[in-house]
């Protein structure tokens, strides 16, 4: 299970006061805590409000850095706030993310090579998002296609199904799922997968009931990483379980203890 | 038309530890002994780095052994009731690179003796020879609670490798192992999520991980050989997937093992379809380490001097990095 925690995002308050304030100690703290949670890189996202975005990332992504060098992934629609993030972030980050419609890849892709980096690939093209796994994975051959042609390996590919709200499409979870399945048969090695996991409770009551027993559910159908909450730990206990049952990590009665103890980065 | 080998990409390597300390470094031994550190499965030197091959120690008791065949006294003439001589003789004469000194004489059911000669012993062992020790104990958890501690004083500065922690026992000894600067044996009843717990138990009370090697009560062919063996096998298969709590290397018992084979010491007299016991005892402890080399042991006990000559051979066979 490879953890990018979400919580470096404007669109919390904490978090957009923190940038409007270029206040690093937040930024530092909510970083140094997701990782000791067990995160494996962080999401680092600007937010919707943020008044110059490129400054702002490269502020984020500086202050980060100060105290520590795990993977970053570069949250951002917008081509050159992603490059200046990736310049500042270095080696081994993640593009989060690109779509599936062409224009979008011809311009993604080519920043996967030269800042050496991973990308996030979601299943949406012109049409908008698919409505069911069929259509996810079609657009996720493509995607695929793409980065075989821009001499991306498959192990930096990271195709994301586009999880819905439970409460907006009851369907959606299910589609996901299936098309977490039928990506994997895409190439040899295959693509991973990726998910935002928290979309899928957003407006719910339940959120993180919902967020942890989806989790476990795409665990089983192969889910490679999430972007999500690391520090929400009854999330964590239940992905580390998830992987468990899955002959992923060896048990012993301290296991949950010694996969965080165990974190690879 | 060449054939490409298809190679694994392991996300993480075995731990690397070192035994023994020489003057410059605070203790007397003449040389000391890595282990560990392999970048892939048993010998696959074409898939990633083994920068340390198995290491062989020769095992010595405190005390004459009990109920030895001749085959396997015949080396030891003299010196069996002198742990000193018997360690100089395995270091001097049949090279072995370490020695595993067993305080079988503390045993409750055996001679019964105390923290001061445990103490007296290990000092008289580490004079006798330049090779890193293994202080093992008795055995018995309440007994090596008492001499454990005693014995890994006297040995204090050398950096040797205590045995053992033990699921249910392991709090003194992994104390007198943080007192004194030395290495841990951590023990489990071949059993790899106990194992796996011991560590982390050990590991809460301070000791890191890269001072741990690992035990799996290793049984002889007949007495669990093979799944001794295959829970290695998942052990390295963890440690190269980056499981931390299972990075250590591994440690074999193979003399005492091996040789409660009645295979190994039956005499042909009795047994004529068996062949000359003076081949075949040797022979049974030899192919015993051989099985576990394959599993990944890091470090062999051993007892015959000839199944040491025939193990050592085989090691360096398969260290060698052949052109594929």
């Amino acid at each position: 299970m490879y953890v990018i925690g979400e919580r470096i995002n404007g669109m919390f308050k904490e978090v957009r006061a923190a940038i409007q304030e270029r206040n690093e100690q937040v930024i530092q703290n909510l970083a140094k805590a997701q990782l000791q949670a067990g995160a494996n890189a962080l999401d680092v996202n600007v937010g919707p409000a943020a008044a110059e975005p490129l400054e702002a990332m490269v502020w984020l992504v500086k202050t980060i850095r100060a105290v520590s060098r795990a993977p970053l992934a570069i949250d951002t629609t917008r081509a050159e706030v992603m490059e200046a993030g990736l310049a500042e972030a270095g080696p081994g980050s993640i593009i989060n993310s690109t779509s599936g419609q062409q224009e979008r890849l011809a311009l993604f892709l080519p920043l996967a090579q030269k800042y050496e980096a991973s990308v996030i690939g979601l299943t949406i093209d012109e049409k908008g998002i698919p409505r069911d796994g069929a259509g996810r994975t079609e657009i996720a051959l493509r995607i695929v296609a793409a980065a075989a042609e821009h001499g991306l390996e498959m192990e930096r590919l990271y195709l994301d199904p586009v999880i819905l709200p439970v409460n907006v499409t009851q369907p959606t979870p299910g589609h996901v799922l299936s098309a977490l399945r039928e990506v994997r048969l895409l190439s040899d090695p295959p693509p991973k997968t990726v998910l935002g996991l928290s979309n899928i409770s957003q407006g719910t009551t339940q959120r993180s009931l919902i967020n942890r027993t989806y989790l476990v559910m795409a665990i089983a159908a192969g889910l490679d990483a999430a972007i999500m909450d690391p520090l929400d730990e009854e999330l964590m206990n239940a992905g580390i379980t998830a992987e468990l049952l899955l002959n992923k990590q060896v048990y012993c009665d301290g296991y949950l203890k010694a996969y965080r103890s165990s974190v690879l980065r | 038309m060449g054939f490409e080998i298809p190679v694994e990409k392991w996300a993480s390597a075995v731990n690397t530890v070192t035994l023994g300390a020489t003057s410059a470094e605070g203790g007397t031994r003449t040389s000391t002994v890595t282990i560990g550190g392999a970048a892939t499965l048993p010998f696959l030197h074409f898939e990633g780095e083994i920068p340390h091959p198995p290491v062989i120690a020769m095992e010595v008791l405190d005390m004459e052994p009990q109920g030895w065949p001749e085959v396997l006294s015949a080396p030891f003439a003299g010196v069996l009731n002198d742990p000193s001589a018997w360690a100089k003789k395995c270091a001097e004469e049949f090279g072995a690179e370490m020695i595993c000194l067993r305080l079988a004489s503390a045993h409750p059911d055996s001679l019964n003796t105390g923290p001061e000669e445990a103490a007296k012993v290990v000092k008289k062992v580490l004079g006798a020879v330049g090779v890193p020790l293994i202080i093992w104990g008795c055995g018995q958890a309440d007994k090596d609670n008492e001499i454990m501690p005693r014995a890994s004083e006297a040995a204090q500065g050398e950096n040797c490798l205590l045995g053992t922690a033990t699921q249910d026992n392991y709090k003194t000894i992994t104390a007198a192992c943080l007192a004194d600067g030395h290495k841990l044996i951590t023990e489990a009843p071949i059993d790899i999520n106990i194992q796996k717990q011991v560590n982390i138990l050990v590991t809460e009370m301070g000791l890191e991980a890269g001072r741990i090697v690992m035990f799996q009560a290793t049984g002889g062919l007949g007495y669990g050989m093979e799944y001794a063996y295959s829970i290695m096998e998942r052990t390295r298969l963890a440690a190269l997937g980056g499981d931390k709590m299972l990075s250590m290397p591994m440690l074999a018992v193979v003399g005492p093992e091996a040789w409660k084979a009645k295979e190994a010491k039956g005499p042909q007299a009795e047994f004529p379809e068996w062949g000359p016991e003076k081949e075949r005892g040797p022979l049974w402890e030899a192919m015993t380490a051989n099985c576990f080399l394959h599993g990944g042991t890091d470090l062999l006990v051993m007892w015959h001097p000839k199944a040491v000559e025939l193990v050592r051979g085989t090691i360096t066979g398969l260290m060698r990095k052949v052109a594929v």
